[in-house]
Order: structure tokens, then sequence, then C-alpha cells
């Protein structure tokens, strides 16, 4: 039984960071202590009392100026996991219907004593200028095509658990790349770990040199498939900018979606990975998402873990006081 | 803080050896055997000494005990005093603690604060039926009230003094010294 490993400490380095708002400003060394915070709270999900209270007395508020229901949820339920107090603010519901600056609703929460804002906005650089302004917190979770942190920081902790390591993996990230916020936070997160990437589109999606983020670009799939450890399929957001990109769904799917007859040639551990939600029959057949290659839902499952992290590395950094300094 | 430098080694290899048979003897004298009892060793060297300990019941009593590892930084009353957060490392409990008689295993006994994170982490992975403590050294100063059921070595220490329990598994020795800063180094109380 007494067969647990005790090494010595592994990660000496520190969180001493106020904010979490992208992959890029970050070095390996932090994202490795999130990968290993995240994998410490794992077990907390596995318990019959799933908490700890460890941010007993924080308050938390989930501003989404755009809608989400897994990434706000799960950010919920880290929140409560870890005894915080979390307050999900919509636009339908707030004063910015009423023609209130996003500042000015920052800054009337962080009046009521708010610890962490988490932030969703459907324009690039929202969370960092909100960031700027507020004494307290700020996690990104996810700002127009920009970055994604909390999603490719669970993408690289799946690869981490399934593949025991990320440095040498040949990664494939195949979709929109150009309006992906989750191709980008997982381009540099990847990167700096030592994985080699990728991108794999029609041109119309794929932007221009972005060979210069280190990564390979290939328009035909089957190339992006033989060689890959890891598929990471992105969502055809066709209620976005794809649909004049695009000639039609039926089109996408015929060059470009993910069927159970082009992975003939894949490796036989290949991991195929999606951020949901998943459009089937278009990006993804179901056989395919449901099928032994698929891990999706633990993507998910360790997405709680790994925001879990996340809000227990920024609540503990330094309190800056005079945030505009 | 005062630097410190060593300035006495208070038990050697041999010491913590006899120390740590002694407990074992005791822990089985008092649960009368092994059965329904397990070691919970808070990280990190009160795991070591957990495991130590289960082996030599073993040894003695040719009974398996159960090994578990607790990391009580999410429950420390300090959270929020101390920045940046401290790393959290993960628990290892692989048995359900509901109905056991838990030895709880730590290095080193001082304010108590760690013991009652730790029993505060225990009450939230179940009930066990009763919770026992086991230390290699109980070096007073105590804040809160918490009693060691099992001490390898009393050791009477000054408030800003520093005891160190190195273990081999993790530090190549085993020893243990006290470590003072220089006014008690040079005589002044």
């Amino acid at each position: 039984m007494s067969t647990t490993a005790i090494g010595p400490a592994a990660q000496t380095s520190r969180w001493t960071k106020k904010d979490l708002l992208g992959l890029r400003e970050l070095a390996a060394e932090d994202i490795r202590l999130i990968l290993d915070t995240a994998q410490s709270f794992r077990e907390i999900s596995l318990r019959p009392i799933k908490k700890v209270p460890a941010l007993r007395g924080k308050t938390i508020v989930n501003l989404f100026f755009e809608p989400s229901t897994r990434t706000r949820t799960s950010f919920e339920l880290a929140a409560k996991r870890l005894s915080a107090d979390i307050v999900n603010i919509t636009p339908q519901q707030s004063s910015l219907s009423k023609g209130e600056t996003v500042l000015d609703t920052v800054r009337n929460l962080e009046a009521l004593k708010v610890d962490i804002f988490v932030i969703r906005h459907a324009a690039s650089g929202v969370p960092h200028l909100i960031a700027r302004h507020a004494g307290a917190a700020v996690i990104n979770a996810g700002d127009g095509a920009h970055e994604h942190p909390t999603q490719a920081l669970l993408d690289v902790f799946t690869i981490q658990e399934k593949k025991g390591r990320v440095d040498g993996l040949r990664v494939s990230i195949v979709g929109d790349i150009a309006h992906s916020r989750v191709a980008r936070s997982n381009i540099w997160g990847l990167t700096k770990l030592g994985a080699r990437v990728t991108v794999c589109g029609p041109p119309t999606l794929i932007p221009p040199h972005i060979e210069s983020f280190g990564v390979a670009v290939t328009h035909e799939l089957e190339a992006a498939i033989r060689e890959a450890d890891v598929l990471m399929v992105l969502r055809i957001q066709h209620e976005r900018q794809e649909a004049l990109l695009v000639p039609s769904l039926h089109e996408y799917r015929l060059r470009y979606g993910i069927t159970q007859e082009r992975l003939v040639h894949a490796k036989p551990d290949l991991l195929i990975m999606h951020p949901g939600p998943v459009n089937r029959g278009v990006e993804l057949d179901s056989r395919v998402a449901d099928g032994p290659h698929s891990v999706i839902l633990d993507q998910v499952t360790n997405g709680l873990a790994v925001r879990m992290a996340a809000l227990y590395l920024v609540s503990g950094a330094p309190k800056v006081d005079e945030a505009e300094a | 803080m005062e630097p410190l430098r060593e300035t006495a080694k208070v038990m050697d290899a041999e010491a913590i050896r006899r120390a740590t048979t002694r407990i074992a003897h005791e822990i089985l004298e008092r649960n009368k055997g092994t059965d329904g009892v397990a070691f919970v060793g808070i990280r990190t060297r009160g795991a070591i000494l957990a495991q130590r300990l289960s082996k030599e019941i073993e040894a003695i009593d040719h009974h398996a005990v159960p090994v578990g590892i607790l990391d009580i930084t999410l429950y420390r009353d300090d959270l929020s005093r101390i920045a940046p957060n401290p790393i959290v490392r993960a628990t290892e409990i692989a048995f359900d603690v509901t109905d056991l008689r838990l030895i709880l295993v730590d290095d080193v006994l001082f304010t108590g604060r760690t013991i009652r994170a730790a029993l505060n982490a225990l009450n939230d992975l179940g009930r066990p039926r009763a919770i026992q403590l086991a230390v290699l050294v109980d070096r007073g100063h105590r804040e809160l009230p918490i009693r060691a059921d099992y001490v390898g070595k009393n050791l009477p220490t000054q408030l800003r003094e520093h005891v160190e329990v190195r273990l081999n598994e993790l530090d190549e020795i085993d020893e243990v010294v006290i470590e003072s800063p220089a006014a008690i180094r040079e005589g002044a109380p």
C-alpha cells in the first residue's frame, strides 16, 4: 500500500502575477505551475464532499458579455468547490443594456469589494483593459479572437494526462484558425512546452504569416492527421464570420470534417480533442466524437481542475492598491 | 527574520530508528493490533515517517497498514495572509477513512495549527472512528488545544529557535537539529 511516491518538491516557482490574461505572456514554468496545481485539485472533485475552504470569504464575479454555458459553469463550480462566493452577470440583466460603460460596470462591482473578475467579451483586449483599471485580479475567459487561456491550459493538461508529456508531440489544429482564440492560446502554450504544432484549414481561414508563431501550415487534412499525436478540431462558428469564408457547411465537411474514414491513416493512439460545443456532422462526425480516440469529456472534467488552479493562484497574488501605477 | 545557525544535533539516525520502532509498538499495543488502523502522513516529512511506521508495524505484526498522504495547504488558517499562495500538492488517500482508526503523522508538533488544518481536511474526507496523533518531535509552544498520542522525543525549545527534521528519503541523512539565532547562541535568554 505504501507505494506512493514522495519525491523532492519538483515545483519551486511561485505565482506572482495579478491576472491571467493569456498564455503569450507566460513563461513555460508559469504554465507548468498552473498544470501541477490543477493536478493537485483533481482529487477534490472525486470526494463525497467536493469542497475545500481555500477561498472562503473571497468574492468572484463572472462577467460574461458573450453567451457561454460550459466555461461559465466550469468557473462557477470551480469557485464553489474552493468555497468562494460567485455572482454571474450577463449583459441582458445588467446596466450595460442601459448604456453604462464596461469600466463603470467594473468600478461599481469593485465598490462591492470583488476579489476576482472572470471576463468574457467579444472584443479582443477587454479583459486587459479591465485588469489595468481594477485592483481585483482578472481572469480572461475568452476575448474576441485573441486568447482563451484556461481552455488551452485544460487542453495541454489533458494531453499531458493522456500522453505523459507534451514535449516533442505533434499536434494538428484543424479548422478556423483565423478567428479562434482557442487556437491562438493553444499555439502559445503548446510551443512553449515543446510540442510541434501544425495548423490546417482552408486558405480563407488561415491567417497570413501564422508561421511566425512557430507553427507549420498545411491545407491537406490527410497530412495533418497522418503525422499527429493529437488532433484538435475547432468549432465552425457558423454564427460568425465563417459564413462568408467557406462555401457551405456541407462543402466544409467534405474537405475538413473529421470522419471515421479519414482516420484510417491516423496513429492508433491519436487523441481527438474539441473545445465544444461540437457541430456534429460538420467539423466532427458523431462516430469520431463518441469514439475511442475522443477525449472531449476528459477535457471538460479537467477544465474544472484547471480553473480551480487559476482561481487559487490569482487569489494569492500580492494585492495591487495603486492599480494604475 | 534573524539568521539561524545549527547549534545542536538532538537525534541521529539511530535515535530516530529507535523512536519509530517504539512508536510502532505503542500503536499496536494501544489499538490491540492493526485491525481497522491506517496511517495518514502530512506532506512531506510526515508522509515519509508514516511509511516508515507502516513498515515497522508490518515487520512486527505481519499485517500491512495502509498509508495515505495529506496535503493541508488548502486548509491553512493563514492563506489570506501570505502572498503568493503556497504551492498545493495532491492529497493521496486511496482508502475510505470512514470508521477507520487513523494515525495522523507529522515530523514536528509546534503551534498545533498544522494539525488543526489536518483534522479539518480529514473531516471532509469522511468520518473516522478515531484519530490519533504521532510525531517525531514535540517542541512545545502550542497555540491550540492539541496534544500528541505518540511522541518520539519531547524537546524543550525557545520560540525563536527552529527544529529541522532531515530524513534520508528526501535529505539523504537521518537527523534532527536545532537552529538558533545569534542572541540565543551567545547565551542571552
